[in-house]
């Protein structure tokens, strides 16, 4: 999960992200030169790092587009989000639970060290830890031996050759492989262990880029990145080099981009989103993103502080409210109204992105504008229990929400004719602590970007019993048992069928009221071609080319 | 003189040590824990975030982590972001950027000021002296982000004479459009002070002894006028530095200059309290420092003014 920094808004409206950058270039190495004047170097725009550059402590987009530049993992990802070898020879496995991962031979790191087997398990061993206080350490929760409690390491982690080791699950994971695309399964060199510090300030990769020389990294200004002659996995640059421009707002990054100072950017500011694509033509960009928005209501009050508040919410009463909410949102004119066409009004609870996505699942009408049909199931779900008080959806204030937490409100006020209103909360930080110590006592905001190209990521997460991020307290066995079976099982479309049931299931209990996708939303200037944006929002950089 | 510019510092300490409490109550104050933030909406795991909480003393309770913050302080250690890196390092980098952007702006601000606001006050009622008014009053009304945006749109997007965004090396010539909008920010105040303060000395008895002793204009002007004038606009500028330092932010952001505002804004916006209370720390600092040196600027200006015993 990769958040952004700036855009307070982003921060708020995507919680996670993979940020790998994905390869389906092939081609020549023309690197190998050291960025000079006259080259073709790409600049993009960034933001400064929020933590030192190492791979499992790296979980928002500033950090995160920099590393996925400079490493390699075992596979990348395509634009479209399917996985391909990268430093990966073969990853076999029989049962989903035991992987047997070869590494490809020939692989080095900028220091000249080997990537081998070691490189992959020492730094796994390390991201898990936990007196190594990684931020992505639940990436290895399913690798056996780790413990969020206590310092173990991944017994299931075990080196049988040079370029050979096995991982076991602690149970069987189907989409294991896919997730090995994303940043904290890069490997590291022995280099990284002997001063950790000194190696996130200046890491030493084996990814497409390197750090142009030492102090590369200026912090809070720019990155300067320089092709890595030795990397030869399917990213070769198609250009000389990358220097990423750290924006605090989005708006000075336009308008370096509109003076030709910037080639590519990937996040038009909220201000601009009516007028970028007249202003780019077809250098703009605006395509469904993997970030799914949502509002929650809490689904088992006797997890909260109140749980009174969330009398209406429950059983048969509370499933009738909550599709009458859902089919009170006109989301098709919010999203052109609010937000400009930067939004797809949700059609389930993943994104288009993703493989195994479809907008024709059984029960999808609930997310459909039908006032009628709204005001019936409201006045049904009155004929249990008349409804008392107001409906409120709490969100942060300081993340650019309001106008369409009013919008909706508003709607469903108008559709329903209850009171209905936004309750702001000024930061962040403290919606986030009335959310996980479960205080709140309204519906609130709740957004999902995710970190590998996976329909299971979507769902796993949020809406299986007790699961990290299941804010809501949802639980139902038949979709943890569709969940478990989907994660279990080989055949892909077999899996996404299973997940495609479960979402038929949540169609109905809507423990989270889907709202949209966000859109990816940037442009590039007249000086570069061949700008593509992969799955999960960020430029395939090492594809650009300069046009002069 | 030295003896004054001592007791001028030492009585600076108690203000530092209240503005280093008052800002850190007030970021302790703070609701929300700011560790999950480094998180997203994912919810961190328990014990991760209580190690986390341990590592920033946000376990211990307030008294404790001000007073483990001001030894520190004391020891020349500011503290660690919640980014990994020194609260030294992050004010060595963004104060230089920030004091240039905001020397530059006080030097246009008090060209326009001074030549405005003489020439206005020199032929009060005119039509320069109308003018003058109308911009000023235009000039003080605009916000601030406003006058940035319209700068950066005409003068950069569209004209192409400046760079829209500051960035790396942020030297004299990139910072000259920021600065000029940061200055005419703040000049109106200073043009109608210089204004009012020019006329007022102008019918002083000892301008109209100058010009009886057969002094010419061009002496009177400058030495007798202008000099007598500007102490009440020293003192406004001086107070004009503490704001570009400050009010800065949405400048920095604007522009994209690598300074004091977009770093402080973030630290508040993530509750990073050493971050937050060392730069206002250091802000106060300069402003008092500042205000001293604007005090023996008196001195230089007026020889009645001594600083003795």
């Amino acid at each position: 999960m990769k958040f952004r920094r700036f855009g307070v808004g982003t921060i708020a409206l995507a919680s996670a992200s993979a940020l790998v950058l994905a390869g389906c270039a092939t081609g020549g190495d023309d690197g190998g030169e050291q960025s000079g004047g006259g080259e073709a170097i790409i600049t993009a725009n960034g933001s400064e790092p929020q933590n030192p550059l190492i791979p499992t402590n790296t979980n928002e987009t500033g950090g995160g587009k920099i590393l996925d530049a400079i490493f390699a993992g075992l596979v990348t990802y395509g634009a479209d989000g399917s996985p391909e070898n990268d430093m990966a020879e073969s990853i076999e496995t029989e049962d989903n639970k035991t992987f047997t991962i070869t590494v490809e031979e020939g692989h080095e790191f900028t220091n000249g060290e080997p990537v081998d087997a070691e490189s992959f398990v020492n730094a796994w061993q390390y991201g898990a830890l936990l007196s190594n206080e990684q931020l992505n350490s639940y990436f290895f929760e399913d690798i056996e031996g780790f413990s969020y409690d206590v310092d173990s390491p991944l017994t299931g982690l075990e080196v049988t050759d040079e370029y050979e080791f096995t991982v076991t699950l602690k149970e069987a994971r189907s989409d294991f492989p896919l997730r090995l695309g994303y940043s904290a399964f890069y490997p590291l060199p022995d280099a990284a262990f002997e001063d950790i510090d000194a190696f996130g300030e200046n890491p030493i990769g084996n990814g497409p880029y390197m750090l142009d020389g030492e102090g590369a990294w200026q912090h809070d200004v720019q990155i300067d990145l320089a092709v890595n002659p030795d990397y030869d996995g399917p990213r070769a640059p198609q250009n000389d080099g990358l220097r990423i421009v750290f924006y605090a707002t989005q708006d000075a990054a336009y308008a370096d981009l509109l003076a030709g100072n910037l080639d590519v950017l990937d996040s038009i500011p909220d201000a601009n989103f009516a007028t970028f694509e007249s202003d780019l033509g077809d250098r703009a960009v605006n395509q469904p993103a993997a970030i799914f928005q949502s509002f929650t209501i809490p689904s088992d009050p006797t997890q909260f502080a109140n749980p009174a508040a969330f009398q209406h919410w429950v059983g048969e009463e509370g499933q009738l409210r909550r599709q009458a909410l859902s089919m009170a949102i006109n989301r098709e004119e919010i999203t052109d109204v609010i937000f400009e066409g930067t939004r797809t009004p949700a059609s389930d609870f993943t994104s288009p992105t993703i493989d195994g996505w479809t907008d024709e699942l059984e029960g999808s009408e609930v997310l459909e504008y039908n006032p009628e049909e709204a005001q019936r199931l409201w006045a049904e779900a009155d004929a249990i229990a008349p409804f008392t008080g107001s409906f409120q959806i709490t969100y942060n204030a300081d993340g650019g929400h309001q106008g369409w937490v009013d919008a909706v409100t508003n709607s469903i006020a108008n559709t329903l004719g209850i009171q209905a209103s936004g309750n702001p909360i000024p930061t962040f930080a403290e919606s986030r602590e009335l959310i996980t110590t479960k205080t709140i006592e309204t519906a609130f905001r709740t957004g999902w970007q995710a970190d590998y190209p996976g329909l299971f990521n979507f769902l796993g997460p949020l809406y299986a019993t007790n699961a990290s991020s299941n804010d809501g307290a949802y639980s139902n066995p038949e979709v943890d048992r569709l969940l478990a079976e989907g994660a279990t099982t080989t055949d892909r479309d077999e899996a996404n069928r299973l997940y495609q049931q479960a979402q038929e299931i949540l169609l109905q209990d809507l423990p989270a009221i889907p709202l949209w996708y966000s859109n990816v939303t940037g442009g590039y200037s007249e000086a570069v071609d061949n700008v593509e944006f992969d799955w999960h929002s960020v430029p395939l950089y090492h594809a650009i080319t300069k046009t002069a | 003189m030295a003896y004054y510019i001592v007791r001028r510092l030492l009585q600076a300490i108690p203000v530092l040590i209240g503005t280093t409490f008052l800002i850190y109550f007030m970021v302790f104050a703070m609701p929300g824990n700011p560790l999950l933030t480094l998180f997203g909406d994912r919810t961190p795991p328990p014990a991760l975030l209580e190690r986390l909480e341990q590592q920033y003393l946000l376990d211990q309770p307030f008294i404790i982590q001000y007073l483990n913050y001001l030894g520190n302080v004391v020891t020349g250690n500011f503290g660690i972001s919640f980014s990994g890196q020194s609260v030294n390092d992050i004010l060595a980098r963004t104060f230089p950027v920030t004091l240039r952007l905001a020397f530059l702006a006080i030097t246009i601000e008090m060209v326009i000021a001074l030549s405005v606001g003489l020439i206005s006050g020199l032929r009060k009622g005119g039509i320069f002296d109308a003018s003058a008014l109308v911009v000023s009053l235009l000039l003080i009304s605009l916000p601030i982000f406003v006058l940035c945006f319209i700068a950066q749109f005409f003068f950069a997007v569209q004209l192409g004479w400046f760079s829209p965004t500051v960035g790396a090396d942020a030297s004299i010539p990139k910072l000259i459009l920021p600065a000029i909008v940061l200055a005419l920010f703040v000049v109106a105040t200073a043009i109608r002070l210089t204004r009012a303060s020019v006329i007022e000395t102008s019918t002083a008895d000892f301008v109209r002894t100058a010009y009886s002793k057969g002094l010419g204009r061009r002496r009177v002007v400058p030495v007798h006028i202008l000099r007598n004038s500007l102490i009440p606009v020293t003192t406004q500028l001086g107070a004009d530095f503490g704001l570009l330092i400050v009010g800065a932010t949405v400048t920095e952001g604007i522009f994209n200059v690598p300074g004091v505002g977009n770093t402080l804004y973030q630290a508040i916006i993530r509750g990073e309290r050493p971050t937050v209370v060392s730069f206002v720390t250091v802000m106060v600092l300069l402003y008092l420092i500042v205000n001293i040196l604007i005090d023996l600027i008196y001195a230089v200006l007026d020889p009645r003014i001594r600083y003795v015993k």
